[in-house]
């Protein structure tokens, strides 16, 4: 073997080691990227579950009437504790028809309340306001209160909770 | 003993070579008139280090968790001894690392520190910036009482506007597609785990460039900067006259940020840290959601801007604000650096700052919300209060939430305009036809009012004059 050819020798084994040790520090890190990564991800890779809860009687909601109902949401982790509640707003109107109304102001997502007084829901925020039936009055808001589905089940009123909803920005 | 402790000191210095390492650093020539106004960077930096200290002491009293975190922020704040003080220092040291981070910031465009060859510099401070701001905000939010529920709410609508992946974004941010048990803790590996080792990593490249790059003179008229010949010259100008960083000039440096520590804990002590609102349960509506005084430029900005461009603003505000701060040294990266030679440089920085300061004035008062604790007219306020039909529409006035948005007298809100002396601008018709129409950002109360308290309203205001 003349010298040439164990220089070049030399260097091919080089450049394979160096390549060999960038390639699997490159697999290893691949690797534990991957829990990592669905941690950090979590929130996506859960399906949305959507669940009916029963938040009173038909007694319980005269017609015409606004009404805040709390019941907790549709997927609580069994360490969520107080922050597994949630609420809507649900009005049973002249015609005995009910609407379901999301707390969430659809301008930034700010608790509106009822003032029934003015027959207004009202944001405390940015100073969004709605009517009865959930249009928009005044404000910000870029579109109604989001609805959430009721139905009657053995004179039990129930809301179909599903996931918080965002505003986009084609609203 | 001293010279036991001496000996053991010049055998560790030995094996790890430690003063040899640092003393360069400490004693790197700087130019000699760098003086007061040199101040901000260090004092930002140390105040950094005092939320480092003062956050890894509160993380030994709190609970991150979704369900119990708001009572242990009650017993730091009402239990633990000194807890609120220790709760104060973090506050207000924020509020300091915020002020100081944009008082630098400012000096730094002042004298155009950022031209050649700093501009990685200025770039750096671009990325502390953002993360120090994010630190304010997700820092509110481990407070975890109602404002910090619907505070993280708000953030997650706002990610929400960012086209296609907004949803995911908002998504990512609370940690589930509702607020929940996984949402804190979400926040805190933010505020706690990844934005410090952001903050570490980008200040160490920061303090890294300032040495390389060396501290900018003070800018003279006249004297431009050449990117061709300016390393050049700096080195001269460091070798003739330049003194050395401790304790030259670094003494300024350690007595402003030691004031300023103590006038944080000195605020602490005294005020106290803000007090907690509601406990964190999302169905508690009658939450006033405010965030803390950083943030409430922000705020103020949401509420302000036209309605029909916010969901575009929302998304390309912050992109825009982002590049032209990156874009800053590349604008202009040579020339003159005297901001007496600079003036629409000047111009602008003081319209920014003309532009939050007012931001943060009108959003403290927040007059496009609704006054729910206004309370029914006084006697006093009501002109002709004598008629009982006056007295009735008075009392609608209050009663059917008219005085939410509008005054009479300094009672009630300002989203609407003061109607005082109404009864000067518009008739009992043309009052009418405003109530039950609304108007532009009015709600229409045509379908609330009986005819009967239609008539005592428009008496009452119609008689509300001069």
């Amino acid at each position: 073997m003349s010298d040439q050819q164990s220089n070049n020798t030399e260097i091919n084994r080089k450049s394979f080691l160096v390549k060999l040790s960038l390639g699997l520090a490159g697999l290893s890190a691949a690797l534990v990227s991957v829990p990592i990564i669905s941690a950090l991800l979590a929130p996506l890779l859960e399906p949305d579950k959507e669940k009916w809860r029963t938040v009173g009687t038909l007694s319980d909601f005269p017609a015409n009437s606004t009404k805040l109902v709390t019941f907790e949401n549709a997927d609580p982790k069994p360490y969520a504790g107080v922050t597994a509640q949630t609420a809507a707003w649900l009005r049973r109107n002249e015609k005995n028809e009910f609407a379901a109304f999301a707390v969430n102001c659809t301008h930034l997502g700010c608790p509106v309340r009822w003032e029934d007084k003015a027959q207004l829901f009202m944001c405390p925020c940015h100073g969004g306001v709605y009517y009865k039936d959930g249009t928009v009055a005044a404000g910000p808001p870029p579109k109604p209160l989001t609805k959430y589905q009721v139905r009657i089940s053995n004179k039990e009123v129930q809301i179909k909770t599903s996931p918080l909803h965002i505003t986009n920005i084609t609203a | 003993m001293k010279h036991f402790f001496k000996r053991i000191w010049r055998w560790f210095d030995d094996r790890t070579g430690i003063s040899n390492a640092i003393g360069p650093l400490l004693k790197h020539p700087v130019p000699p008139d760098a003086k007061w106004s040199y101040v901000f960077g260090s004092a930002t930096l140390f105040c950094f280090l005092l939320q480092v200290v003062t956050g890894v002491a509160l993380s030994l009293l709190y609970q991150p968790s979704s369900n119990d975190a708001y009572q242990s922020l009650q017993f730091i704040t009402n239990g633990a001894k000194f807890g609120n003080v220790l709760r104060g220092i973090h506050y207000y040291g924020a509020s300091g690392m915020i002020i100081l981070v944009g008082v630098h910031m400012i000096r730094t465009y002042i004298t155009a520190s950022f031209k050649y060859p700093r501009e990685m510099n200025w770039i750096s401070g671009v990325v502390l910036l953002l993360c120090t701001i994010f630190m304010g905000f997700t820092g509110q939010l481990l407070r975890w009482d109602s404002n910090g529920v619907w505070s993280s709410v708000v953030a997650a609508q706002q990610l929400g506007r960012v086209p296609f992946i907004g949803t995911y974004l908002a998504r990512l941010l609370i940690g589930g597609n509702t607020l929940g048990g996984q949402s804190l803790s979400r926040f805190f590996a933010y505020h706690v785990f990844i934005i410090p080792a952001l903050i570490f990593i980008f200040i160490g490249f920061h303090l890294y460039l300032v040495i390389r790059n060396g501290i900018s003179e003070p800018p003279k008229a006249g004297r431009p900067v050449d990117p061709k010949t300016y390393r050049a010259w700096y080195e001269k100008l460091l070798k003739e006259k330049g003194v050395p960083f401790w304790p030259d000039a670094g003494w300024r440096d350690v007595i402003v940020a030691s004031v300023i520590i103590i006038i944080i804990v000195v605020l602490a002590a005294v005020f106290g840290p803000p007090a907690l609102t509601q406990a964190p349960d999302p169905s508690a509506v009658h939450a006033s959601p405010m965030p803390d005084w950083f943030m409430v430029p922000f705020f103020a900005l949401f509420a302000l801007m036209p309605h029909n461009i916010e969901s575009v603003a929302m998304m390309l505000g912050p992109l825009l604000t982002i590049a032209l701060l990156l874009s800053v040294p590349f604008i202009s990266n040579k020339g003159e650096r005297s901001p007496l030679r600079r003036p629409w440089s000047m111009f602008g920085v003081i319209c920014v700052v003309v532009f939050v300061v007012s931001l943060l004035v009108v959003g403290m008062k927040a007059p496009w919300s609704a006054n729910f604790r206004a309370k029914p007219l006084p006697l006093s306020a009501v002109k002709s209060a004598q008629d009982t039909m006056v007295m009735a529409g008075a009392h609608l006035f209050y009663t059917k939430g008219c005085e939410y948005c509008h005054e009479i007298e300094d009672y009630g809100g300002l989203a609407g305009p003061d109607l005082t002396y109404v009864g000067n601008r518009l008739n009992e018709r043309e009052i009418t036809i405003r109530i039950v129409n609304g108007s532009n950002n009015m709600p229409a109360f045509g379908g609330v009012l009986t005819k009967d308290e239609l008539e005592k309203l428009t008496t009452f205001l119609a008689l509300q004059k001069k």
